[in-house]
């Protein structure tokens, strides 16, 4: 069984680009400013790979993985 | 027979590589401008970009490969490698070699950019500023299309298209919300600290 | 009740507590133990910054962390308003807070101490000054002085480290938290200078006399600083566990009817004058009611004032100061203050309140620091405890008192 595997963002970096939503709408959805509110829950295995292409295409390298709990 | 194709590839690829490099800004101006429409979700420019980059270097490689392995184009390898250090054409081959090299600067940094950081990333991919007018400049001097009709009439489009882009992008950009705040919060934030 | 620890034998707020006095009423600092993180969590002693996080769990954390050698940072920025607690201390008992320090210096083994006190603290400044001018050479060589910007946000704890380091108070991402990494990359204890002065008497006298100054199972006691609808703004000790009524019958009782208190100050919470009374000042009374005794604010707000006003006015304060880094916090305060400045003017829109809910709703959690969420708390708690006044003001555009405008000083 394998660490839970959830989201993690810098709030500072993050401009409100909106990649992230449009790349994961099950997860991720735009505040009325244009910034990301994320499920803080465990990345479903089918969701896994639209995880991962929402984390590279984020322009400012705020949105990361983190797998087990914390950090 | 063989010498022909290598010519007409090196040509093909060379404006294949223009037609995909000016898409690639266009892309570019348009993601940083955060456009998005219906049927145009706003991950589809970013990644378009990054896709349509890496297409460029396939075809600028075949470019470049035909060109130099072609007996007839007398260019060596030191040529493709450093800026102005051809006989043929010196002046307008040498602009080619450096948009590619500027080109590498700007692909290396992005594949390596989780590793470099925001910041610096950022300041290398303006070289792009550079790379595509550089290309344009190239293509119009050592391509011996340069001024056929159909090479004449990809360029024109491809510039037009950059051209617009940028104003469009200059007019309409977003930028950073919190740019001006960010500055105020900042200065507060040194101001009436002495050590 | 007043003054059994760090204020014990009373505080003159002329001059501060010079070393050989200092020295004399309570003798010399002993030499720390080797087990003194065991003293210190046998004592339960909490942090006094605001958050009440564990001391002894803090200090091991650091002193375990591997790599280099921690940084003590010693936090006496008090950016929150009406909390005047911590430069009264370092005013009047500034070498306990230098006993504190060095102890925690010493429990995990940090080569240097910063001391971050808020630039127009003067007189906090100035005491502070002379009484680490009185200390050893060693100590003065380790240790130094670094002036706070007076913002809200530039006391917390990540915002002191990046100042201390580049220059600017604003709070950044985490992780790394500074335990982990802090100033100059070191491991970085951070501790509110209340705190380290109940670290220098537990020193002293043991974890079991600190226990024994609570009432019932509470332990130790707190700075407190009582404002709003009493004589005068005063800043008085009580043991942990004494109520809200005791604290501020200490600090001279009500000077009229009261219609609610707010605890813990603008990161605290609203509660209705009735019930605050009986409420406990201790953490195993407050967390079960969602309340926290924070920086030691208690400020009773007077029934001729507005609590609508008085909430447009905070908010807008806290709106004013976020580090604007963060888009949520940045734009939703700013629309939250805007709402609830309608409101109080009597010129709310419809569906403000409900907007100014949902809105609350959308901070906690998505800014770099806690900014927002001390925004939310605290704005939540006025709309249920006003919640007769939010509803009078928004619907009937009418307020009980007659002229909105009126505010407790």
């Amino acid at each position: 069984m394998s660490a839970p595997v959830t989201f993690g963002i810098d709030r500072i970096k993050c401009d409100g680009h909106g990649v992230c939503a449009s790349l994961i709408p099950e997860m991720i959805e735009l505040d009325e400013w244009g910034y990301p509110i994320i499920d803080a829950g465990p990345i479903s295995r089918q969701l896994r790979n639209h995880a991962r292409r929402a984390v590279s295409a984020c322009p400012m390298l705020a949105l990361r993985l983190r797998s087990g709990s914390g950090a | 027979m063989n010498n022909q194709l290598l010519w007409y590839t090196t040509r093909g690829a060379g404006a294949v590589t223009l037609v995909l490099l000016s898409a690639v800004v266009v892309l570019g101006l348009a993601a940083r401008a955060r456009f998005e429409r219906r049927g145009w979700p706003r991950f589809l420019s970013a990644t378009l970009h990054r896709d349509l980059a890496l297409m460029t270097v396939v075809f600028l490689g075949l470019h470049i490969v035909t060109a130099v392995v072609d007996p007839f184009t007398h260019l060596g390898i030191v040529a493709a490698v450093v800026p102005f250090g051809s006989y043929y054409r010196t002046f307008w081959l040498g602009l080619g070699t450096v948009s590619l090299e500027l080109m590498l600067a700007i692909i290396v940094t992005s594949l390596l950019r989780r590793f470099i950081g925001h910041r610096v990333w950022r300041s290398i991919h303006w070289l792009a500023y550079a790379a595509w007018p550089v290309a344009v400049l190239h293509g119009l001097g050592t391509g011996t299309d340069a001024f056929s009709l159909w090479m004449l009439g990809i360029t024109a489009v491809c510039v037009v298209a950059v051209l617009t882009a940028l104003v469009w992008r200059l007019r309409t950009a977003p930028g950073d919300p919190l740019e001006e705040e960010r500055r105020v919060a900042a200065t507060r934030a040194a101001y009436g600290a002495t050590r | 009740m007043n003054g059994d620890n760090l204020f014990a034998h009373g505080v003159t707020h002329t001059a501060p507590e010079g070393l050989a006095e200092h020295t004399t009423r309570l003798g010399p600092l002993p030499p720390v133990r080797s087990d003194f993180i065991d003293v210190l969590e046998r004592s339960s002693l909490r942090g006094r910054g605001g958050a009440a996080f564990p001391v002894a769990t803090k200090w091991r954390t650091v002193a375990n962390w591997r790599g280099q050698a921690p940084v003590v940072l010693v936090n006496g920025a008090e950016g929150e308003p009406l909390s005047h607690k911590d430069r009264r201390l370092m005013e009047t008992r500034p070498h306990l807070i230098l006993d504190g320090a060095a102890i925690a210096a010493r429990a995990v083994g940090a080569a240097r101490i910063v001391y971050y006190i808020g630039a127009k603290h003067r007189s906090a400044l100035s005491a502070f000054k002379r009484a680490l001018a009185e200390r050893s050479a060693d100590e003065q060589r380790r240790s130094l002085l670094v002036t706070a910007p007076m913002h809200y946000v530039a006391g917390e704890e990540s915002a002191a480290v990046h100042f201390i380091n580049d220059g600017v108070a604003l709070p950044t991402a985490t992780p790394p938290r500074p335990f982990e990494r802090g100033i100059d990359g070191r491991p970085t204890l951070v501790q509110n200078v209340e705190t380290l002065a109940h670290v220098a008497m537990i020193a002293r006298h043991g974890d079991g006399w600190f226990r024994s100054l609570g009432e019932g199972s509470s332990a130790g006691t707190a700075l407190v600083t009582v404002s709003g609808a009493v004589p005068a703004s005063s800043v008085i000790e009580v043991a942990q566990g004494t109520t809200i009524a005791d604290a501020v019958s200490s600090a001279g009782g009500l000077v009229s009817d009261a219609r609610a208190v707010l605890l813990g100050g603008y990161f605290g919470a609203w509660i209705d004058a009735e019930e605050a009374w009986g409420v406990r000042l201790d953490p195993a009374s407050l967390k079960p009611q969602g309340l926290s005794l924070g920086c030691g604010v208690v400020s009773v707000l007077p029934d001729d004032s507005c609590g609508v006003t008085t909430t447009a006015r905070v908010m807008s304060y806290l709106a004013q100061e976020s580090a604007r880094q963060c888009g949520p916090c940045t734009f939703g305060l700013r629309a939250i203050a805007e709402s609830t400045t309608r409101i109080a003017a009597l010129d709310g829109h419809s569906g403000d309140l409900q907007r100014i809910q949902r809105w609350a709703g959308l901070l906690p959690g998505r800014g770099a620091c806690s900014h927002p969420d001390g925004a939310a708390g605290l704005l939540l708690s006025a709309l249920r405890v006003f919640a007769a006044e939010f509803a009078l003001h928004g619907q009937q555009r009418r307020c009980a008192l007659g002229d909105p405008l009126k505010v407790a000083a």
